[in-house]
């Protein structure tokens, strides 16, 4: 009944990949995945799901502290530039009014240290999560574009410490899923 | 009429929509998906599209030939000139600018709120901003003596050796506009990062190579594996919290144009708040201009629902009577103050020259949006339609009001003036009107125009039946 699998003919892979139909039960097998020891398991979704990545062992983010750091950077550059300018290479004197004329000096800061947050949070948001990275194993799982549409996938990945092709195999047989597919490195 | 949920791979277990306000019963993961996803990449767009293309397009080379013309021959082919240097090019811009910020608001402040009704009316919000504010953009630009050296605006170093004027509004609104553009591009692009993903995907299921390729291009590999979608969730709310503020602050510097100047009519306290408002609502009113053509053309009458178009009714009618307020406070100032070139203007604007602009403007911003109190114009869609295209045109005279008729009466009487628009004036207008359309033609064309990783999560939410 079984086919031969990669492993067993000596090829790589990538991990198991289970298919299942809606976000319960995506939540349910990853909870079982973190259970048996799991740390690296990936699960994969059309849209977010809310406390998933908990289950699966959360990485620290970065998007807030880069976002907090780049608008501190675009506000304070900002500022400095233009009181650079005015006060010290460019100094105008225009009816005895101060060369440090902070309040006109805000509208600018203010608009840089949006931009600066907004540019470092959409930044570090892409670089922790591997982006652009337009090849992917798991895109050779035909299946695998309905996880984009209305499928839910679990994939139990080689390079977690506990995997094991025979266990691993077993683990997301029994969680029942739609569809089990080995991965190709 | 909106198709039915055509899905047929039921009893998987995947959840349908309940009936709600905000979206129709029976729609599962996969038929919002394919429903919003086949718009762009069945092709057929028939011969409604191609005309309203066309009409477009000739719009545009229109707008393309006056700034040609523009550039040749310079400013003086519009009718301004002193005393009323600022003509339709700055009435036009904050005008534009004003409806790029109703896109924005419905993201982010809408976002921050919780409210579901912005779920299937923000993405092509957004796009409405970006195109509008693109727009407002050129005409500072244009309205430049030499629009070639507009770049002197940004400091950078220069073998000028100056740098720009700090304490000058106009400098503030080069930061606030590239700001808020560059932020609202950014919002955008990231909201759509999922979508694209689903594009690549049923693209490739098509056997469309071309699409699969350039949508997964702009997709850049996303896949929606969790710990992606927390860190895309905390960005994107982030990206909303920032851009609430910047909301406010870009129309209040663009009022800050005005109102540090002592010109009568302009230098008033109220304008940002005045302005900030005004911008909702022919933002608003422009939503609703772009929904109700947009739901009939697609079908998407079960996505953008009775309940969307009336939220943004009430939305109108609030806006309208902040707008009202302000002016008002204007009125009110100019007597308390006592100042005669104050008092002046404000009777002029009743009974000068432009009078007709200001008792039209009244009627379009004011009087009739109060028909919006009544629940069955709420949910007229003709009447929604007619009302925000009457909105849209107080809220365009409303700036050229602001802009024209301080300007016209100088403080010497032998500095008064009139301004007349030009044919050149008109096609800019209209040009940048038809160059609105045809980049939304384009856009409703080439990408999703609701999000459908965030209805797939609606129809979660719904199915659940939590209220």
């Amino acid at each position: 009944m079984r086919q031969e699998t990669r492993q067993e003919a000596g090829k790589a892979v990538y991990g198991l990949l289970a298919e299942f139909p809606n976000a319960d039960s995506l939540c349910a097998a990853a909870k079982e995945a973190r259970a048996h020891g799991y740390t690296h398991a990936e699960a994969y979704s059309p849209f977010p799901v809310g406390g998933l990545e908990e289950v699966l062992g959360t990485r620290r983010s970065w998007v807030a502290p880069a976002a907090l750091v780049g608008g501190a950077l675009g506000g304070a550059a900002t500022y400095f530039l233009q009181w650079y300018a005015a006060v010290i290479d460019y100094p105008i004197n225009v009816g005895g009014r101060p060369l440090h004329s902070w309040p006109s000096f805000i509208p600018a800061t203010f608009e840089l240290t949006i931009l600066g947050a907004a540019v470092a949070a959409v930044l570090a948001m892409l670089i922790q999560n591997g982006l652009p990275k337009l090849y992917h194993p798991l895109f050779e799982v035909e299946e695998f574009e309905l996880a984009s549409r209305n499928r839910f996938f679990l994939c139990l990945p080689a390079h977690d410490p506990v995997f094991a092709p025979g266990p691993a195999r077993e683990l997301l047989e029994g969680l029942h899923p739609m569809l089990l597919r080995e991965v190709p490195a | 009429m909106s198709a039915p949920p055509s899905s047929t791979d039921t009893g998987t277990g995947q959840p349908r929509s309940r009936d709600t306000a905000e979206l129709r019963a029976g729609w599962g993961y996969a038929d919002v998906s394919d429903k919003i996803a086949g718009i762009v990449l069945n092709g057929k767009f028939g011969w409604k599209w191609w005309s309203a293309f066309l009409v477009a397009s000739a719009g545009v080379t229109a707008l393309l030939v006056a700034v040609s013309w523009l550039l040749a021959k310079g400013v003086g082919i519009w009718g301004v000139d002193i005393p009323v240097a600022w003509g339709f090019a700055i009435g036009n811009f904050v005008w534009w600018i004003g409806i790029g910020h109703a896109g924005t608001f419905i993201s982010a402040v809408l976002l921050l709120l919780r409210q579901r009704w912005r779920t299937s009316i923000n993405r092509f919000a957004e796009a409405m901003t970006l195109f509008a504010a693109s727009i407002a953009g050129l005409f500072p630009i244009l309205h430049l003596g030499r629009p070639w050296f507009f770049y002197w605006i940004v400091p950078y170093p220069n073998v000028m050796n100056v740098w720009p004027q700090w304490r000058s509004p106009l400098v503030w609104d080069f930061f606030a506009i590239a700001t808020y553009l560059l932020v609202s591009l950014m919002f955008w692009y990231v909201g759509l990062i999922p979508d694209l993903a689903t594009l690549r995907d049923r693209a490739g299921r098509r056997g469309q190579r071309g699409a699969q390729l350039a949508y997964g291009l702009l997709a850049l590999g996303w896949r929606g594996e969790a710990r992606h979608w927390a860190r895309f969730e905390k960005a994107y709310l982030l990206l909303a919290g920032l851009a609430t503020p910047l909301v406010v602050s870009v129309h209040t510097i663009v009022s800050l144009d005005f109102a540090v100047g002592n010109t009568p009519g302009y230098h008033s306290t109220v304008f940002p708040p005045y302005f900030v408002a005004g911008a909702l609502f022919s933002g608003f009113a422009m939503v609703l201009t772009l929904a109700i053509p947009l739901r009939a053309a697609f079908g998407l009458q079960d996505f953008i629902t009775g309940r969307h178009l009336a939220n943004a009714a009430k939305v109108l009618l609030a806006t309208s009577w902040m707008v009202g307020y302000g002016y008002l406070s204007e009125i009110f100032t100019a007597f308390y103050s006592g100042d005669k070139y104050e008092t002046y203007m404000t009777i002029n604007r009743w009974v000068g020259p432009y009078a007709p602009v200001y008792w039209s403007m009244l009627t379009c911003n004011i009087v009739l949006p109060q028909i919006l109190w009544w629940r069955r114009v709420r949910h007229s869609v003709p009447i929604l339609f007619l009302l925000s295209l009457a909105i849209n045109c107080g809220m365009w005279m409303e700036r050229f009001l602001i802009v024209v008729s301080s300007l016209h009466r100088d403080f010497l009487p032998s500095s008064w003036g009139m301004f007349y628009p030009t044919r050149w004036d008109w096609i800019t207008l209209f040009g940048s009107i038809a160059f609105f359309v045809w980049l939304f033609l384009l856009f409703v064309r080439l990408l999703p125009l609701i999000s459908m990783a965030e209805m797939r999560e609606l129809v979660r939410e719904t199915a659940k039946g939590d209220k």
